[in-house]
């Protein structure tokens, strides 16, 4: 089964650290995305630029507006995201409370939908 | 030039065997068969088939075998004895297929691991047409593959027949392995991609095999009359547009005879001379379904008796599900419903969308439309497969009116 992993955080929280604290995270990135890759779980994933450059579209009557980053109230904005295919949704759920991310703000874990169906 | 991919298919695994044999180590030898695949695919295209093409791919895979070897600078002894080998001729593959696969389905490895090794070592599928089948980068799959070999060679497999009782028990792994092959082929949808392999024909080439070696396991041709039996219906069961059509609403003339009468024609004998496992008794369900002209026609207190005795011996929560739709239709809906309130609790149950599709339709059944209507909903948001999600919400929508 293949889960999308949204990795969810803010940056300003990880700008305050030092090189040292900033170093063991991508530490225990790597660690988790070895393992992820070795096993061939790891299906793909990309980190995204800083929520200050996103701009969000919208389309009303017929007219494109675009604005400027996300919601400003919401201080967790989407950084990332992993894709993974594995056996079960406890091991998706796993995986994502080993990433660093969920300790400082949060992960969410969502099932890909997928094409094949069984007659019911 | 499907006839050199199917003669490169057939081959693979005696190849492999032979050279596994010979040289040991399973994970370099099937690592140089399938380098010596590829090699063969691209050659024989342009120059012709070989004259013995199994003593080419052995003599081939056994000169990439050399090259490891080399590269790991083994000894300069042993490196010139694999080069100066003759192709040997290839001893018979009867056993050796079968020690293949009981060797990619060893119980260390993941399901999803276990299939993806029997389809490269035994299937003589490439990493790429594997990754294209379960819609992951090629990478992923290589890594999965390459996994599977170190377990293996951790858990201390060796190239042999396990003996009884393992091997029965190994035996069950394999079929169940050839049975997730084939479910995930028949499930699949979208079938225009022709990058896609058949993982269904595929799954029914190798059980084929494995019944030509073992003809007196019933579970080995019940397993095979069940995928024939439910490949029948591959035709009927989806819509130009790849939507579900459930079995009593199926074209019943566009179901292959041939499939259905080769299945039953298995699962009786099967049936008649073996001891009973839970393959012939869900290909003899499957058959009663076939023998039906129209679905008016079948014969539900046979398919009941038949899912009360799976149940009472192979007892799961898929087949509680099953037979609830069995006794619903003899003793009525509410018989059916009454069976499924087990499953609430039932932690085995993992497909709880399946369970709200059943509890949906036999409330349907029952006449009680606005609970059908919710439970349709409800399961429709459950389910992660595009096209029970369209079914679902269709069958919620009709309810509606």
């Amino acid at each position: 089964m293949k889960y999308i992993l949204l990795i969810y955080n803010n940056p300003a929280t990880y700008e305050s650290w030092t090189e040292e604290q900033r170093n063991e995270l991508f530490g225990e990135v790597e660690t988790i995305m070895n393992e992820l890759t070795e096993s061939g779980e790891f299906v793909g994933g990309q980190g995204l630029a800083d929520p200050s450059t996103t701009k969000t579209v919208r389309v009303r009557n017929g007219a494109p507006a675009v604005t400027d980053g996300p919601f400003a109230e919401a201080k967790e904005q989407l950084g990332g995201y992993l894709i993974i295919d594995c056996e079960s949704e406890a091991r998706a759920v796993e995986i994502a409370g080993r990433w660093p991310d969920a300790r400082h703000f949060a992960m969410e874990v969502r099932q890909i939908l997928h094409t094949s169906g069984t007659e019911m | 030039m499907p006839d050199v991919e199917d003669l490169l298919r057939r081959e693979a695994p005696r190849v492999l065997a032979a050279l596994v044999r010979r040289y040991g180590r399973f994970d370099a030898c099937e690592d140089a068969v399938q380098e010596a695949l590829v090699a063969a695919a691209l050659q024989w295209r342009d120059r012709g088939v070989p004259e013995s093409p199994g003593g080419w791919l052995f003599t081939v895979a056994a000169r990439r075998l050399t090259d490891t070897v080399r590269s790991e600078q083994a000894r300069r002894r042993r490196e010139e004895h694999v080069a100066a080998e003759p192709p040997a001729p290839l001893p018979p593959d009867e056993d050796d297929t079968l020690t293949l696969l009981i060797l990619c389905c060893h119980p260390a490895l993941s399901p999803a691991s276990q299939v993806a090794l029997t389809l490269r070592a035994v299937g003589g599928l490439t990493t790429a047409q594997i990754a294209h089948a379960f819609l992951v980068p090629e990478a992923t799959m290589a890594q999965r593959i390459s996994r599977a070999k170190q377990s293996i060679r951790a858990a201390g497999a060796s190239f042999e027949l396990p003996p009884e009782p393992e091997r029965a028990e190994r035996m069950r792994v394999v079929l169940h392995v050839l049975y997730l092959i084939f479910n995930e082929g028949y499930t699949a949808t979208s079938g225009a991609d022709l990058q896609r392999p058949d993982l269904t024909a595929e799954a029914i080439r190798l059980t084929r095999d494995v019944h030509r070696l073992l003809p007196d396991d019933g579970e080995v041709a019940g397993l095979l009359a069940l995928m024939l039996l439910t490949d029948a219906r591959r035709v009927a069961r989806a819509g130009p547009r790849g939507e579900l059509i459930p079995l009593a609403d199926q074209d019943r003339s566009l179901w292959n005879r041939a499939a259905i009468a080769e299945g039953t024609a298995l699962v009786t004998d099967a049936l008649s001379r073996a001891p009973l496992g839970p393959y012939q008794l869900q290909a003899a369900i499957a058959a009663v379904h076939a023998e039906a002209q129209r679905a008016e026609d079948t014969d539900w207190p046979q398919i009941a008796k038949l899912y009360e005795l799976l149940a009472a011996t192979w007892p799961s929560p898929v087949v509680t599900l099953n037979q609830a739709v069995a006794v619903a239709m003899v003793d009525g809906p509410r018989a059916g419903l009454a069976m499924l309130e087990a499953l609430d609790d039932d932690d085995r149950m993992t497909e709880h969308h399946r369970l709200g599709a059943v509890r949906a339709h036999l409330l349907e059944m029952a006449g009680d439309t606005d609970a059908a209507r919710a439970g349709y909903r409800a399961a429709a948001r459950r389910t992660a497969s595009v096209p029970e999600q369209r079914y679902l919400e269709g069958r919620a929508a009709r309810l509606a009116g």
